[in-house]
Parts: structure tokens; C-alpha cells; sequence
């Protein structure tokens, strides 16, 4: 008998609000959190707008914030969705036996002490050779930067922070495998449940990369949307028109727990985490494998871990997934390729498959993107209906899966949502599934 | 049945030198490899000593032909880790998509069936190639012009002195990348950043990966390079390192768990086992350094912040050294043995007093007053502090122990707390059947992991 996980407790941070409920309307309205940017002067970039987070104060979320300061943003948006995660879980009531709590994070690092870094580089830098004196740049840096700054970029502190807060004292792990890390860190802390090396998991990521450097790698990358004029609609996954993702920011968090754990306490049971498949392209550091079986794989793994067939309808003629959430995110290669991947594992069921991007909505949170987008997932089988793809308005003839354009989707009437996948592929490769599923006894 | 996982291969480089032939040799001999760097300016720092790899080191040895073009978008962190994947692959006796590189054969098992876990670091941006970009946009101060870095509306387009791929260098996971890509590995793949318990972790989780059956194989292990003035910046500004001159004895600067020690020595490099399902690998004829019976890991406060070490321990619950506790017992428990069957630890033993004491207390929680009859094999005086590289030496140096049955020579200067058997020791025979890794990380995090004399 393997053991079953189920979901107890979920909270996010994102560019369109800081509570489950509020940003999930916001979501359905097809409302975006794009703008320009505001964390730092990024006037004259190709790329000048982001999906911020606004008004976030951890005041919010915690009594005592005096431990976490100093901590990044991206530190601060994990505590502000671990918070809400632990709420909703009750677990403060119960007595978990600390060293069977654990904490599985895919949070980034933290950002640069910008001032300081740029005028020590500077302050080192010698016109004639060509390179930095390193005694110049020494003696500014270690009279400018402080300890504090420097340890709170480590991409290890965001968890050292949440398990200092709610006491996780179980196996600890941080992944940073770019955009598919929060999805990887769900899937292998709901794998450190089912074999026993814990009975409560913190999972999820957190991450900002609105800052200079981040902006740059991408700009330079030419990854993201550079429509300065409609930043609002610039994320348009699976249009034709659609030129790179809108970068985001934020955290998503959610408890996993053993069913028995859950049940023992008397939890309120949100879903079941039922599958997880994860592979590697080992292609190229660019591109991904052009016939997307990599992606097609992690999802294959993941729906075979939930006892599902991919090409077997149910009863009811309805496809056996009922909704995924695309990585989508607006690139030209991703939403072809993602989108072939999923009629090679479907077939001829791929089309009746709502198949939707909230990056049009929220931009790309990065490391955070699969927490966040995993409980969208289980907001649309709490509720029946799934979010669209905004900005959906010029069809992309490589793209022709039902994308839930424009507009949100009631599936009540046919039987609710039973089973989603959350799909998160990263730079260098790697493809990470997760499955959720409608708890049933 | 279980399935049950065996180490087939070592790919290690560190300031000893080049392959596991070179680590243990230098170990056995005693020799500690500081020196003072060459690979950048370490004079405005109070520790001018640094553990830095030969100089005869070049990525280009190590990568495929076919896949030379890539390694000038390779920080040095992903350099070291394609040399320890390719002499892993070599001393496995694998063939892989690398080994072929393009000539027929078939790889000894399918991609699908091929992991790989690299623990990584924050990789700094290369300074010289950043600050060129940045000079060039300035205000009339000299100071950093954000405006001017754009390429539109006014911008001076300062950034795209940056090459196109340059954000590809610095990615943690291009170590896990490059490493699959050459080799051909499709399975579950991850990069762990837990500084020094990165490389461990990434080793529990790879056999995990095997044990569930999702892979056959895995590299598995860390990588990382702090040897640069960043890395050296922040490990000095958090009082981690030992300050010496140029002309310091290099043997007696890092003094594991001496109460007195100063501080460690930046070392730069890594190391990747070959994790292989063992009946697989028997079937091979595959050469078997030991077997991976148990694996723990938990969390703790961190030992070195104390902000939120105090808050951690605000309930007043835990006690020095919880977190290398738990895991030890973790990974005793899977394992099935008591304290009695542990002849030997690799311990993290960074020489600096308040990370040694918190791993020093998990010990003696762990093995009591057993604790004084079992050696600790320390690494750091040798070759330093390599952080997310520094685990899989130190499973280098423990699966090789195992294979020799030999302890190697331990280095300290210090005065080592009478019951932790750290101090100064000849390399000598020794029946080891069970070695414990121990792995504890600045941030709190702690991984144990058991082998076994297979």
C-alpha cells in the first residue's frame, strides 16, 4: 500500500495580490499585474515593464518580522506565502513532530547589493588593461558591503527563514532548476512523503529577478516581450503575435502531508497531489528538443504515478485530465513545442483538453511560476473552472489545442475538474509534471 | 525487494590535482595544496592563501569535440563539473553519448534511464567580463548610469557589451545542464543549493531517483568554485576564513574542531560518483566502491546567522547540534546498524569554530562516549572548503577509504576536543566496513549519508 499525499494548505504571493481568493477572481476576470518597472530605473531597456508585486507588507502575515528584515524580497514572499499555507492548514494546532516536517523549496537567489556591488566594480576597474584591480576592489567592497546582505542572497535562506519561522526540523532541501524549480520541489517533497522520510512537507519557491541584472541575462537573451507600448497585453501565450514572456515576481507555498498524518488531525483536505514526472532534455543549453519528448515524458511519468491512461476517455467520453496549466509562456518555441508535446501523449483527446496559460495574466514568476500555477490547479477543482489564456487573439496554426482563450470556463455542467497537470519546463532542460486530483476518501 | 544502489565511479578534481588518484595520494601523503591564487588577486583580503586547481586544469580537455563551442559559455563552476562527469564516466567504465561523441556504439544504458543531481553555488559573474560591460555606462562621477545601459529611449546601450548567452553561464543548473547534454542523460534531473550540504543531498536524492525506479544510473554529487574575489568577499565579511600571509605554512591554517581554530581556506573544485542500481551494475562486472545503505537530512538553526538562529530557537525545543543529529540517526536507521558499526567519519570539519561545534554536538548526541574510539577522515586542512563541491570529496575520500581499507593521513595543527579523534595521524590500514558522510550547511541544513563495504 503506497502512501497517499494530499494538500492541506496553500498560500502565494503574486503580482495580482497576496490572498487565494482575491487574486483567483482577479484571475478569472482575466485582469494583469503588468507594468512598468519600479524596482529599479529600467527606462531605456528593450524591455521596460514587469509583473510587479504591489503592496506587499509581511507585517501582513507575520507578529514578530524583526528575524527576516534583512532577508531578500524573494525571502519575504516565501514567509508572506508560507504564512497563508500554514493558516489554511491548521497545523499550529496540531502537534507535528518536528524532525517529520520537512521543507522542499525552488527559490531563487536573492538580489545583488546593488549600490555597493556596481561602485566596487567600478571603483576596481582599470581602462588600460581591461580588468578589474582586485585590491582596489577589495578594499571598496569590504569597507561597503555588509554580511548580511551578502548571506541573504543564498539561495538556501529562504527556507532557513520559513523553517525558522514555523519550525520544519525534517529533511531540508532547496532546488534551483530555473523555471521548473517550484514544480520540482512539490514533486520531490511529495516523494519524500510517499517513501516516509517525512510525514509533513513545506514545498514550493519563491523568486524576483526584477532587478538589473536579472532584466539583462533575459533582454540579452532576447527571451522576453519588448511591446513597451501594451505592456498590459504583451504576455500572449500561444498567439501568433507573441514575442517572449513578461517577467514576474512572487512566491507560491503549499503543505503537503501523508493522508494518514492529514486524517489523524482532522485536517481539512484541499486535494490530492497524485503524480510527478521529471526528466532532462540533454539537447542543447538553448533550445529544447524539438519533438518535445521531454515534456511529453515528465507528463507521461506523472499521470502513470496517478494510475491514468493519457488516450483512455472515462465514462463519461470526458478526456482523462480534465485541465492543464501550461508552462505557456509566450515564447515562440516553448508554446509550439509544449503544445506538440501534448498531442503526442493525448492523441486525439489533446484538443478536448483545457489547456491554459495564467502567464498572460500574472507573467512569468520564474522559480515560483509551477507553486503558483499548481494551485491554480487546485482552485479550479475546488470551484470547476479553469482560467484562460488572455491575449489570445491571432491563432498560431502550431497552435491548435483549446488554449480556454479570453475568458475563464464553467465545466460544472459537464462534471466539474477531477485531475490536473501543471506543467514547468526551465532553461538548461528541465521538465517537471506535477498531478492533482480531487480528494476522495 | 528494495533495489539497492552502489558507487561504480569517482570523478574528483580538487587542489591535490587532477582524478581521485591525485586526492588520495595527496591525502595519504599529508600535503595541504594552498597556495597563493592565480587565477585572481587575493591581496586585499586578509587571507591571501587559497586552494585553487592546478594550473594545467582546462575544461577543454574534458568536453567531447563535438561540444567544444560551449565551453566559453561556461562559468568555472560548470568546467569543473564536465571534468568530474567525464573522468566519473572513464572510471565507471561507461560509455556514454560523451564517450562516443559521435563514433558508433551504443552507451552502456539508455538516456532515459540516466539521472543526473549536481549540487551548485551561486556562480559569480566573472568580474572583468561584467565591469567592462558596466564601464562603459558611467555618469559624470564615474558612477553606475542605469540609463545609459539600456538600448532604446535615450539608452546607451551599455548592456549589450554583455555577450548574448551571458546570463547562461551563471545559472546554477548549467553544471546538471552541460553534464546531460554531453553524456545523454534524459532521466530526473536537479541542482541543490544548500552551500556545503548541496553535494550530499544531491547524493541521497539520486538514490532515491534509483531506488523508485525512475533511473538506473545517476551522477550525483556537487561542484562550485568560491575561489574569485566575490566568493572571497562574502566568506570573509561572514568571518569564515582564516586570515594568513603569503608565506603561512599552508598544513596548519584550517584546524577542524579546535575551539581556537580561525577559520577555513577557500578550495575550488568537486566531485561526481557514479550511483548505479546494483544488480545492474553487477551484471556489468562494474567495479563496486561501496554501497549506499542510508541517508538522512533535516533542517536546523543555522549555526552562523544568529538572527534567526535565535528565532528558531525561540520555542526553546532545540538543542546544539539537532540538525546533524537527525540526519545521522536518519541515515543510521535505513541503514539497520547501531553506532557500534560505524568505523569511520567524513565530517564537513571546516575549521570554523561555530559551524564545527554544532556538527561536533550532532556527533557526540549521536555516538556519545563511542564517539572517541571512531576516526573523523578531515579533508579541509588538505584542499579547504569547496562548499557545494566540498560533498563529494568527501564521498570521494570515504568510498575510497572503504576501497583501500586505509585511513588517510589526518592534518591539524589545532587541539581538537579529546573525544572527536581529529587531530594530527599518519595514513594508516584500517578495517572500514561502514564510513558516515556528514554534510552541515551555513544555512542550517544537514544531510548523513552511510556506505558500505560492498
Amino acid at each position: 500500500m503506497t502512501t497517499r499525499v494530499v494538500i492541506t494548505g496553500t498560500g502565494w504571493v503574486t503580482p495580482l495580490g497576496s490572498e487565494i481568493e482575491t487574486v483567483w477572481a482577479r484571475l478569472l476576470k482575466g485582469e494583469s499585474g503588468i507594468g512598468p518597472v519600479s524596482h529599479f530605473d529600467a527606462s531605456t531597456s528593450a524591455t521596460s515593464f514587469a509583473s510587479q508585486v504591489k503592496g506587499f507588507e509581511l507585517a501582513r502575515f507575520l507578529k514578530d518580522v524583526s528575524p527576516h528584515e534583512m532577508a531578500s524580497i524573494g525571502t519575504k514572499y516565501a514567509l508572506g506565502a508560507a504564512a497563508q499555507a500554514w493558516k489554511q492548514s491548521g497545523l499550529a494546532d496540531a502537534k507535528v513532530e518536528r524532525r517529520r516536517f520537512g521543507i522542499y523549496l525552488g527559490s531563487g537567489e536573492g538580489q545583488l547589493d546593488y549600490d555597493n556591488f556596481l561602485a566596487s566594480n567600478l571603483a576596481g576597474w582599470t581602462a588600460e588593461s581591461r580588468s578589474v584591480d582586485g585590491r582596489k576592489w577589495a578594499e571598496h567592497a569590504l569597507s561597503t558591503m555588509t554580511a548580511v546582505r551578502e548571506i541573504e542572497q543564498e539561495p538556501n535562506l529562504a527556507m532557513s527563514h520559513v523553517a525558522a519561522e514555523f519550525g520544519c526540523r525534517g529533511p531540508a532541501f532547496n532546488c534551483m532548476t530555473a523555471c521548473a524549480a517550484s514544480t520540482q520541489a512539490i514533486g520531490e517533497a511529495f516523494e519524500i512523503i510517499r517513501r516516509g522520510d517525512a510525514d509533513v512537507m513545506f514545498a514550493g519557491g519563491s523568486h524576483s529577478m526584477i532587478h538589473l541584472l536579472g532584466m539583462t541575462g533575459f533582454v540579452r537573451l532576447t527571451a522576453m516581450s519588448q511591446r513597451r507600448d501594451t505592456p498590459q497585453t504583451a504576455a500572449r501565450p500561444f498567439d501568433q503575435t507573441r514575442d517572449g514572456f513578461v517577467m514576474g515576481e512572487g512566491a507560491g507555498m503549499i503543505v503537503l502531508e501523508s493522508l494518514e498524518h492529514a486524517k489523524k488531525r482532522g485536517a481539512k483536505i484541499i486535494a490530492e497531489l497524485a503524480g510527478y514526472g521529471s526528466t532532462a532534455d540533454a539537447f542543447r543549453i538553448t533550445d529544447i528538443q524539438p519533438d518535445g519528448r521531454g515534456a511529453t515524458g515528465a507528463m507521461a511519468q506523472a499521470l502513470k504515478q496517478a494510475g491514468v491512461s493519457p488516450r483512455e476517455a472515462g465514462p463519461d467520453g470526458r478526456p482523462p485530465v480534465h485541465y492543464i496549466s501550461a508552462h505557456g509562456t509566450g515564447t515562440k518555441e516553448n508554446d509550439k513545442i509544449e503544445t506538440a508535446a501534448v498531442k503526442a501523449l493525448f492523441g486525439p483527446l489533446a484538443p478536448k483538453i483545457p489547456f491554459s496559460s495564467v502567464k498572460s495574466m500574472l507573467g512569468h514568476l520564474i522559480q515560483a511560476a509551477g507553486a503558483v500555477e499548481l494551485i491554480t490547479c487546485i482552485k479550479a477543482i475546488e470551484t470547476g473552472i479553469v482560467p484562460p489564456t488572455m491575449n489570445l487573439k491571432t491563432p498560431d496554426p502550431a497552435c491548435d489545442l483549446d488554449y480556454v482563450p479570453n475568458a475563464p470556463r464553467d465545466l460544472n455542467a459537464e462534471g466539474g475538474v477531477e485531475l490536473c497537470l501543471s506543467n514547468s519546463f526551465g532553461f538548461g532542460g528541465q521538465n517537471d509534471t506535477v498531478a492533482v486530483r480531487k480528494y476522495r476518501d | 525487494m528494495p533495489r539497492r544502489v552502489v558507487i561504480t565511479g569517482i570523478g574528483v578534481v580538487s587542489p591535490l590535482g587532477i582524478g581521485h588518484g591525485a586526492l588520495w595520494e595527496g591525502l595519504n601523503a599529508g600535503r595541504s595544496a594552498f597556495a597563493k591564487p592565480t587565477i585572481f588577486d587575493s591581496s586585499g583580503f586578509a587571507t591571501k592563501l587559497a586552494g585553487q586547481l592546478p594550473a594545467e586544469f582546462s575544461a577543454k580537455d574534458y568536453v567531447p569535440k563535438s561540444y567544444r563551442k560551449a565551453v566559453k559559455v561556461m562559468a568555472r563552476d560548470s568546467e569543473i563539473a564536465v571534468a568530474v562527469a567525464k573522468l566519473a564516466t572513464e572510471d565507471a567504465g561507461l560509455v556514454t553519448r560523451g564517450t562516443l561523441d559521435g563514433a558508433p556504439g551504443t552507451p552502456t544504458y539508455p538516456s532515459e534511464r540516466m539521472g543526473c543531481q549536481i549540487g551548485a553555488g551561486l556562480i559569480n559573474a566573472e568580474t572583468d567580463e561584467l565591469t567592462s560591460a558596466l564601464a562603459t555606462s558611467t555618469d559624470e562621477k564615474g558612477a553606475f548610469d542605469y540609463r545609459k545601459w539600456g538600448t532604446v529611449d535615450g539608452g546607451g546601450g551599455g548592456m549589450n557589451n554583455l555577450q548574448p548567452l551571458w546570463m547562461l553561464k551563471y545559472l546554477p543548473n548549467m553544471l546538471a545542464c552541460h553534464v546531460t547534454i554531453i553524456h545523454g542523460c534524459e532521466g530526473p534531473s536537479n541542482t541543490i543549493t544548500c552551500a556545503e550540504a548541496s553535494g550530499l543531498l544531491c547524493m541521497g536524492e539520486a538514490t532515491r531517483v534509483i531506488q523508485r525506479d525512475a533511473a538506473d544510473i545517476c551522477y550525483a554529487g556537487g561542484c562550485e568554485s568560491k575561489v574569485n574575489l566575490m566568493g572571497t568577499l562574502r566568506w570573509t565579511l561572514l568571518n569564515r576564513l582564516a586570515p594568513c600571509a603569503e608565506t603561512e605554512n599552508p598544513a596548519s591554517i584550517v584546524r577542524p574542531f579546535d575551539p581556537d581554530a580561525s577559520g577555513t581556506i577557500l578550495g575550488e573544485g568537486g566531485g561526481l560518483v557514479v550511483l548505479e542500481e546494483r544488480e545492474k551494475a553487477v551484471a556489468r562486472g562494474a567495479n563496486v566502491y561501496a554501497e549506499v545503505v542510508g541517508f538522512g537530512a533535516a533542517h536546523s538553526p543555522p549555526p552562523a546567522y544568529e538572527a534567526i538562529r535565535t528565532k528558531q530557537n525561540a520555542s526553546g525545543d532545540d538543542k546544539p547540534g539537532d540538525g546533524p543529529r537527525f540526519a545521522i540517526e536518519a541515515a543510521l536507521a535505513e541503514a539497520g546498524i547501531g553506532i557500534g558499526e560505524i568505523d569511520a567519519i567524513v565530517p564537513t570539519g571546516s575549521g570554523i569554530p561555530n559551524a564545527d561545534s554544532d556538527e561536533a554536538a550532532g556527533l557526540r548526541a549521536v555516538f556519545g562516549r563511542k564517539l572517541a574510539d571512531i576516526p573523523l577522515v578531515t579533508i579541509t586542512p588538505a584542499i579547504g572548503q569547496s562548499v557545494a563541491g566540498h560533498a563529494g570529496w568527501q564521498l570521494a575520500a570515504a568510498a575510497l577509504a572503504i576501497k583501500h581499507q586505509r585511513l588517510p593521513a589526518s592534518l591539524n595543527a589545532g587541539a581538537p576536543p579529546a573525544d572527536l579523534r581529529s587531530g594530527a595521524a599518519s595514513a594508516k590500514p584500517a578495517k572500514l566496513r561502514h564510513v558516515l558522510v556528514v554534510s552541515c550547511a551555513l544555512g542550517g541544513q544537514n544531510a548523513a549519508a552511510v556506505l558500505r563495504q560492498s
